[in-house]
């Protein structure tokens, strides 16, 4: 019997040592997994017993910021003071739902966990190092842009297109996030029921998750890819037509409101010619047309520092072999090219940088708690997408389209503007309308898209050129006062 | 007569009480940063409890193993700290229980003066074993708690009977099989000949009321370490590796018909593979508790600092998820090595015992410790299917501590046993 019992000692001796690797891999190696996985509430519970940094914006208003609530089911409540103004931008601290926006992606430094330890009472104080955000937005410019847009459903993106700093990020509807920062969880869910009920989606932060067909303005990706990788078609004098005929079928792409239109590329640009852009798409090439949407960032993801950041489309150039009447479409931003708003800013800012984008941020330092700079804004290049000769070419070619084309109401006294409209038709009778700009022209300060969604009909009174433009104009004005 | 084994004990035990005060210190500060009020009349009791029960070793069994009871003494102690720091309400019930656990502990030490008298009631044992394991069953007293029938209610306490049906049992196996083992190691299985059924029989007989436990009262865990018992306790009074095939056999044929049958079943083997996807229903408990040990990581967050109270059953079941949580890697591996240690030291007693009986007796009863802490330690890390089963010695519950005491009373009773005899035939003269 004895061998029997030592054996069954052995057996439970392996088994236990099973359970201490089992402990390890829970303890050890998936530790930090589990300890800071989103169902995991003790994480949240952490963050709303202590304190956290603020959110502020360039001009110093607190945006988000931590209350002590001594009665609280917490020690700590996150209030939001501008309410729905900077919602996609800051997002929220949800007990439930979790972080959001700049409370997601500078958790760490909001928190005060990647506070550096500098000597050794660092690591025996009690004190919680937290960082403090500022924003390079302010609230100044963010207000205009809200006030231009209205109570209409769009996006207004205005970044400097020299350091990709943003400078306004709007889009309506807009939600408070103050109720899903709440103590009470059960209040929490229904205001985040009421908000995911609402068919106006006043959570999606359109702005940089939202794609919209670019219509129009996604002709400068086309003129570009025009003086970059064609220089043979800048020149090219292209027929006057009331419509054109596509390859391979019985269908027929028109000018906007059955205008006709032709000539060189500046002279398409200026009104917008779809005939002459489609034309100078099939002359290019998918191959062509396709990396230099490519090289202004189509299919990637902006590098902004926000969480969720969609990525623009445009199709490979495999997918238009066999398909000549798709690209035609694609060169004027309509059939499968989609971008956000975002997306659009970034191109005109790429114009307007002779040639170079900008990594895109919202975030212009954090300071720790005593003040000292934890963190400061990255200014480096995200796309090489022209050579600064071409840029300057196309600059002048949407200054013409401010100064005598179809973004006559984006224009600014005292200064030059340079712009690009654009009507994209949707789903059904509506269309979007569309403006990216940029000014002063010869040194540029400040770029802007503009979105106003589903304007109902397709006729001259919803045009970007009408509708968005004066949008636009307001924001660029106000952000080249304010400098 | 010196008793270094006693003064190694009662050593044992200080060190276990003043980790037990030290922890219960922690717990306090680290939820309200504070000293308790009533640290130093804890330590009295928890000393003067711990302390009779030496006493009463010195007395009734002087020359038993010294590791067993400090052993239990410091997973019963970490046990109530981390329960009251749970729950302060069962906290004074599991001092009760502590209390009446030692009694237990004392009164069988007192009673038991030779463990191979219990041999002769081993058909006694048998039919209590079994009454105590079907009491749940019975209409008035039974209750259901959990979705298990476990429960009796006797007046105004409720009781796991099957807690000393595991103790009734194990003595009757290990008599029994002692009285049967020669004839059930010559049997030869022929082909085409059925085994003779008496020797078959109680193997069937035990497989048949794991299979009760199981389906009418729902209890899994009990049934796999009632079922896991008893084969081994076949195979080492055997030696024949036969018996440890044809009991694998029936457990996976048993196992795959409670897969098929019960749904119940069917969820804890689901939540088993992947509870990730189960998370906010019944996969709730385990990934809460993978949280507390991830949260714990390798130090804890320290008692009274972390928040296992968000998992379902933390008390009973589950304490060593709390324990993964605040005391990390560090106290999970210690109760881990405490258990080993139990195990050891009942093993130890098992082969220095000279009667086959007392050994098969020691063996069992610590291979019911071990597994059980197994079962429900590698239920609730997710290395094995959770079935629900207290952690002997640790977690909450008045059966399962008293039922545990009894245990080790007997195990240290085995000890003295064999060292009397031993001291006897060194000394003839005495």
């Amino acid at each position: 019997m004895d061998r029997q019992i030592r054996r069954v000692g052995a057996a439970l001796l392996v088994l236990l040592c099973l359970l201490f690797l089992q402990l390890n891999y829970l303890q050890i190696v998936r530790a930090d997994k589990l300890a800071n996985d989103p169902g995991n509430a003790r994480k949240a519970t952490r963050d709303f017993n202590r304190d956290r940094g603020v959110i502020q914006t360039a001009d110093g208003v607190v945006v988000a910021q931590s209350v002590p609530t001594p009665d609280g089911k917490f020690k700590r409540l996150r209030r939001y003071p501008e309410g729905a103004l900077f919602a996609h931008v800051s997002g929220y601290l949800s007990f439930t739902f979790g972080t959001d926006a700049v409370e997601n992606t500078y958790n760490d430094d909001l928190a005060g966990r990647s506070a550096e330890v500098k000597d050794v009472r660092d690591v025996l104080s009690d004190r919680v190092r937290t960082g403090n955000v500022t924003l390079t937005l302010t609230k100044g410019l963010q207000q205009v842009a809200r006030d231009a847009l209205g109570n209409r459903r769009g996006s207004v993106v205005a970044l400097n297109p020299t350091d990709g700093a943003v400078l306004a990020m709007w889009s309506f509807p807009s939600f408070d996030p103050n109720p899903l920062a709440a103590h009470d969880q059960r209040a929490v869910q229904a205001s985040w029921k009421g908000l995911q009920a609402d068919g106006s989606k006043p959570l999606l932060a359109r702005t940089y998750r939202e794609r919209y067909a670019p219509g129009s303005t996604f002709k400068v990706v086309t003129a570009a890819a025009a003086l970059e990788r064609g220089p043979e078609l800048v020149s090219k004098p292209y027929p006057r037509l009331r419509e054109l005929d596509l390859p391979r079928t019985n269908a027929n792409l028109p000018n906007f409101g059955g205008s006709s239109c032709g000539g060189a590329l500046p002279d398409l640009l200026k009104v917008s010619c779809n005939t002459g852009f489609a034309q100078m798409g099939l002359d290019l090439g998918a191959e062509r047309l396709a990396a230099e949407a490519r090289d202004f960032g189509f299919a990637a993801r902006p590098p902004l520092d926000l969480n969720a950041v969609a990525a623009s489309e445009f199709p490979e150039a495999s997918s238009f072999r066999r398909d000549e009447p798709a690209l035609a479409k694609s060169a004027i931003g309509q059939q499968d090219v989609s971008a956000t708003p975002l997306e659009m800013a970034l191109v005109a800012a790429g114009v307007a940088n002779g040639g170079v984008i900008m990594k895109p941020h919202v975030m212009g330092e954090v300071r720790d708690s005593e003040g000292r700079v934890v963190r400061s804004a990255p200014s480096e290049p995200w796309q090489r997408a022209m050579s600064p000769a071409n840029a300057a070419s196309l600059r002048d070619m949407m200054v013409g389209v401010v100064n005598g084309g179809t973004a006559t109401r984006a224009a600014v006294p005292g200064v030059q503007v340079a712009a690009k409209t654009g009507t994209a038709q949707t789903v059904g009778d509506n269309s979007h309308a569309w403006i990216v700009a940029f000014a002063p022209a010869e040194a540029p300060r400040v770029a802007v898209a503009v979105i106003v969604e589903s304007q109902p009909g397709l006729g001259d009174t919803v045009t970007g050129g009408r509708v968005a433009a004066p949008i636009a104009q307001s924001v660029l004005a106000a952000a080249l006062r304010s400098r | 007569m010196k008793r270094p084994r006693r003064n190694a004990e009662l050593g044992l035990i200080v060190l276990a009480v003043l980790l037990t005060g030290a922890l219960y210190a922690l717990a306090s500060l680290g939820r309200s940063a504070s000293l308790p009020a009533n640290v130093v009349p804890f330590l009295g009791v928890i000393l003067a409890l711990l302390g009779g029960a030496h006493v009463a070793v010195r007395i009734l069994a002087p020359d038993a193993d010294g590791m067993l009871l400090p052993l239990a003494a410091v997973l019963n102690g970490i046990g109530y700290v981390f329960i009251a720091r749970l729950d302060p309400d069962l906290a004074g019930l599991q001092a009760l229980w502590t209390a009446l656990g030692i009694g237990a502990f004392v009164g069988t030490l007192a009673l038991l003066r030779r463990a191979r008298d219990l041999e002769r009631y081993r058909y006694t044992f048998a039919v209590l074993g079994v009454v105590l394991l079907l009491m749940p069953l019975l209409p008035v007293v039974g209750r259901n708690i959990n979705g298990a029938r476990l429960w009796v209610r006797l007046g105004p306490i409720n009781f796991q009977p099957g807690e000393l049906a595991k103790i009734a049992l194990a003595i009757f196996f290990a008599a029994y099989l002692v009285e049967k083992r020669e004839l059930l190691s010559e049997v030869r299985v022929t082909r085409g000949r059925l085994p003779d059924l008496r020797v078959v029989g109680p193997l069937l007989l035990a497989w048949g009321a794991s299979l009760v436990v199981m389906t009418a009262q729902r209890d899994l865990g009990s049934s796999l370490l009632f079922f896991a018992f008893f084969i081994l306790m076949v195979w080492m009074a055997t030696a024949r590796g036969a018996y440890l095939g044809i009991g694998l056999g029936l457990f996976a044929a048993g196992a795959m018909f409670a897969y098929s049958t019960f749904e119940h079943v069917q969820s804890r083997i689901g939540v088993w593979i992947d509870p990730w996807s189960r998370a906010d229903g019944n996969g709730f408990q385990i990934v809460q508790a993978a949280y507390a040990f991830g949260s714990g990581g390798f130090a804890g967050t320290g008692v009274g600092l972390g928040s296992p109270g968000s998992i379902p059953a933390v008390a009973t079941d589950f304490i060593f998820a709390a324990v993964g949580e605040e005391l990390g890697l560090l106290g999970t591996t210690a109760v881990v090595v405490a258990f080993v240690l139990i195990v050891a030291s009942g093993l130890r007693i098992a082969l220095r015992a000279d009667q086959p009986f007392e050994q098969l007796l020691a063996a069992g009863l610590t291979v019911i410790i071990g597994l059980q802490a197994f079962i429900i330690i590698g239920g609730v890390t997710r290395l094995v299917p959770l079935t629900g089963l207290t952690l002997p010695f640790m977690s909450y519950g008045g059966s399962s501590l008293l039922a545990n005491y009894v245990l080790l009373a007997m195990l240290i009773r085995v000890s003295d046993d064999t060292s009397r005899r031993a001291r006897r035939l060194a000394s003839p003269e005495r």
